[in-house]
C-alpha cells in the first residue's frame, strides 16, 4: 500500500520529484505519512511540522488521509 | 419604476486568478470601478533586485495551482465578508519574472477610502500566510534559492 503525495518547490527539489509514492497504508494520519517520508531520500529536508493539504485544503497533522485523497506536503509559502 | 436609490452593482469578490502572463492592472481597476466607487486602492507586489544582502536578477514563482486559485479567492472573499460594499479584483502571476515585474495585483474599491485601503492590506497579508505559492530567487552569481519566510529575518528586514 502506498499514498501518492504531491511536492512543490524546495520539497520537489529535495525528493527529486513532483510526486512520490509513500509506503503507508491509508487511512492514516497526515503525521504518519510525514513520518514515513522522513526515511525516503530527501526526507531529512522536511521540517518538524510541515504543512499538509488534503483535497486542496489545509489540514492539521492529526487529519485522516484516505486512499483516494489528493495529498500535498507543502513548503513554507512565499507568495506576494 | 422610478427610484432615488443608486443603481445596484454587485459587490464582493469579482475576479481572482493565478495567471501565467503579465498582469493587466488597468483591466483589474476597470473591472472594480463603478459609479458608486469613491476610493480605489491598488496593491502591487513587484520583483526587487536586492534581498538578504544579495543582488537578485530575477525570480521564479511556482504554485500548487488548483489550491492556490481556491485559496486566493477564499482570502479575498473573507475580507469582502467583513467589509460590506467592498469590490475586489486580484491576480497573482507565476512563472519566471524579471526585476520590476508585477507578481501580484490587488484592487479594492469602495464608496470610501478606509475600507478600500484596509481591504487591500488585509488581502495581501492573508495571501502571504496561506496561498500555496513559492518563489526562487536568481542571484547574479547564478545561484537560485527557494525563499523560506519561516527562517529568521535579519534585524530590521521585513521578509517577502
Amino acid at each position: 500500500m502506498s499514498v501518492s503525495v504531491l511536492l512543490f518547490a524546495s520539497y520537489a527539489d529535495a525528493f527529486g520529484s513532483r510526486r512520490v509514492l509513500v509506503p503507508v497504508s491509508a487511512p492514516c494520519a497526515a503525521a504518519d505519512l510525514v513520518e514515513a517520508m522522513r526515511s525516503m531520500p530527501g526526507g531529512d529536508r522536511l521540517p518538524e511540522r510541515p504543512l499538509v493539504a488534503v483535497n486542496r485544503a489545509w489540514v492539521d497533522l492529526a487529519a485522516v488521509v484516505q486512499p483516494t485523497d489528493e495529498v500535498a506536503v507543502i513548503p513554507p509559502v512565499a507568495g506576494g | 419604476m422610478a427610484s432615488a436609490a443608486p443603481p445596484a452593482s454587485s459587490t464582493g469578490l469579482l475576479h481572482a486568478a493565478i495567471v501565467h502572463r503579465p498582469i493587466d492592472v488597468g483591466a483589474l481597476i476597470a473591472r472594480a470601478q463603478v459609479p458608486g466607487v469613491g476610493a480605489l486602492s491598488v496593491f502591487l507586489g513587484t520583483v526587487r533586485d536586492f534581498n538578504d544582502g544579495r543582488l537578485v536578477s530575477g525570480m521564479d514563482y511556482e504554485a500548487y495551482e488548483s489550491m492556490a486559485a481556491s485559496e486566493l479567492a477564499a482570502v479575498a472573499r473573507e475580507v469582502c465578508d467583513r467589509s460590506p460594499g467592498l469590490r475586489v479584483t486580484l491576480e497573482h502571476r507565476i512563472g519566471t519574472l524579471a526585476i520590476g515585474d508585477v507578481s501580484v495585483a490587488i484592487v479594492a474599491a469602495h464608496a470610501h477610502r478606509g475600507p478600500a485601503l484596509d481591504g487591500a492590506r488585509a488581502i495581501i497579508e492573508s495571501l502571504k500566510q496561506r496561498v500555496p505559492i513559492w518563489k526562487r530567487e536568481h542571484y547574479v552569481d547564478g545561484e537560485r534559492i527557494w525563499i523560506d519566510p519561516t527562517r529568521a529575518a535579519l534585524p530590521g528586514e521585513e521578509p517577502g
